[in-house]
């Protein structure tokens, strides 16, 4: 954008909310919002605190494994599904159900059927991503055009060659685009879990500091998990266009 | 109707008598719920020389060419290439695609190799063969390029030296130049036939075009719709034998091409 004959950075915006933030902060309206500067100086405060770390390093594991297996259930199935028309009318109802379904609600049931653990966290965190995951490599892969379906067939692609060499790739800024929808789905899927089923990781910092009024520090936090959030989110748009280029070659 | 001439005995290189057919079309139809895409349609293909299916759009001519290719099951009827039956696609039959269908993520050389590859050739013996290839359909130095950064002529003659690469005795082409500009396609129809003369491969050719077909075949089966059927097999005898330059201003050129028109027009809306 130009504002009076200058280009700005992308993001300005963020500074007037930032401002706005500050101000109300220091004007006292609410206790709930302290200053932005108080948050950032609690911010570094507490960043190498152990406590701190330790919640880190619990959120990133369930993450990172509830992701993992998001992506690596969600890419094949959501291919079969768009590849094979009877595997399609078996699941499509239940992904569509469960894409829109108020997936916080079957937690309980979760930690009835797999403990107050960590797994039950990593199966909340694929729960909230694979859906998305699912039905964007599903559409990506039935929108692969035809004569190259036709092309691999002709040359004698075995279903398996088809499959890794053909409508993987075919298919792949659709799956990215579900992936990064996943992963930023999959961030509210590690909180809530860490609220719900065990209170650990970011959840416990946040029950912690809210429960003790500590605001600065509760804003803290969330500051640095939308920091996080959006610096993957970011990554993945990145990729997404480097492979968009052919996207609209195919 | 079926013209009645035969092919003078000095033809092209693989020319022979009726009996070398290299592919055989016995009675196939083809049915899409209740619409007939083809009826009992009977059409022998000669070896090493190039057939052309021509029609108006409609009469299932690229229906036919994905069925014997293998990638449709007819109806009824059967398929036959080098006196086996078709039951699938084969390494006996390459096809050429009308929008390339080439691999937007593989660079040329990669695409080209990539019949090859999926019939499990090691990688230095198929790119070796690739760049061969490339060199013949004049793409040398593009081996690294992606298909985007080609032109849509450069494009097809990947899709082509793809076809050659895993040398197979029938080539199927559905309609490759009409994707291309009009001066390309001139440029490959004058490559098309230097093919055909020196490579030992039948070929079978859909097109909309007239003068196209007339241009580079052998043999022209013309196709009329609902249901398709052969209506006529033309064959323009002497014009293989001339310079690919003097063919258009040839009078059994010009009189080909208005004796099909005559046949067509009355099913073009």
């Amino acid at each position: 954008m130009r504002l009076f004959g200058y280009r700005l950075p992308g993001m300005s915006s963020l500074i007037i909310w930032g401002l706005l933030w500050e101000l109300v902060g220091r004007s006292g309206l609410s206790f709930f919002v302290p200053p932005l500067s108080e948050v950032i100086a609690t911010l570094f405060e507490i960043i190498g605190s152990p406590a701190f770390q330790k919640a880190l390093y619990e959120t990133a594991y369930a993450f990172i494994a509830g992701v993992f297996f998001a992506v690596v259930i969600g890419i094949p199935t959501g291919i079969l599904m768009g590849k094979n028309r009877l595997i399609d009318e078996l699941l499509l109802p239940w992904v569509n159900i469960f894409l829109s379904a108020p997936l916080t609600a079957l937690v309980p049931v979760l930690m009835v059927l797999f403990g107050f653990g960590m797994k039950s966290i990593i199966i909340t965190t694929t729960l909230f991503a694979i859906w998305i995951i699912i039905l964007n490599a599903r559409a990506g892969v039935m929108q692969i055009n035809r004569s190259l379906v036709d092309m691999a067939k002709s040359f004698g692609a075995s279903p398996w060659d088809a499959f890794y060499k053909v409508y993987f790739w075919a298919a792949l800024p659709e799956i990215l685009g579900g992936v990064r929808i996943g992963v930023i789905r999959a961030v509210k899927g590690v909180i809530i879990g860490q609220l719900l089923i065990s209170i650990v990781g970011f959840g416990a910092l946040f029950e912690l500091y809210s429960a003790n009024f500590l605001m600065a520090h509760f804003w803290a936090v969330l500051v640095v998990l939308f920091a996080l959030a959006f610096t993957i989110s970011e990554l993945l748009a990145y990729l997404e266009r480097r492979v968009s280029y052919y996207a609209a070659k195919r | 109707m079926v013209m009645p001439q035969t092919r003078a005995a000095f033809g092209r290189a693989g020319a022979a008598g009726a009996a070398d057919i290299a592919v055989s079309v016995r009675n196939i139809s083809k049915n899409y719920g209740a619409v007939e895409a083809l009826k009992n349609l009977t059409l022998d293909f000669p070896r090493g020389q190039l057939t052309s299916l021509l029609g108006p759009s409609g009469c299932g001519k690229t229906t036919l060419l994905k069925i014997i290719a293998g990638l449709l099951d007819p109806t009824a009827g059967e398929v036959e290439v080098g006196g086996r039956a078709v039951t699938g696609p084969g390494p006996d039959r390459a096809f050429v695609f009308q929008d390339f269908a080439l691999l937007p993520w593989a660079n040329v050389l990669r695409n080209v190799a990539f019949g090859l590859e999926l019939r499990g050739v090691a990688k230095s013996e198929r790119e070796a063969i690739a760049a061969n290839y490339i060199a013949q359909v004049g793409l040398a130095g593009f081996e690294a390029s992606f298909p985007h950064e080609l032109s849509g002529g450069m494009r097809q003659r990947v899709g082509l030296a793809r076809a050659l690469a895993v040398d197979s005795e029938v080539l199927l082409m559905d309609e490759p130049f009409s994707a291309v500009d009009e001066q390309t396609r001139r440029k490959f129809q004058e490559d098309l036939l230097a093919l055909v003369a020196q490579e030992n491969k039948t070929f079978l050719f859909v097109t909309h075009s007239i003068e196209e077909a007339v241009y580079v075949s052998d043999q022209i089966a013309i196709l009329l719709p609902r249901p398709s059927r052969v209506s006529d097999i033309i064959r323009p005898e002497g014009l293989r034998d001339k310079d690919p330059a003097t063919i258009r201003r040839d009078p059994e050129y010009l009189d080909i091409v208005d004796e099909i028109w005559a046949k067509l027009r009355s099913y073009v809306e």
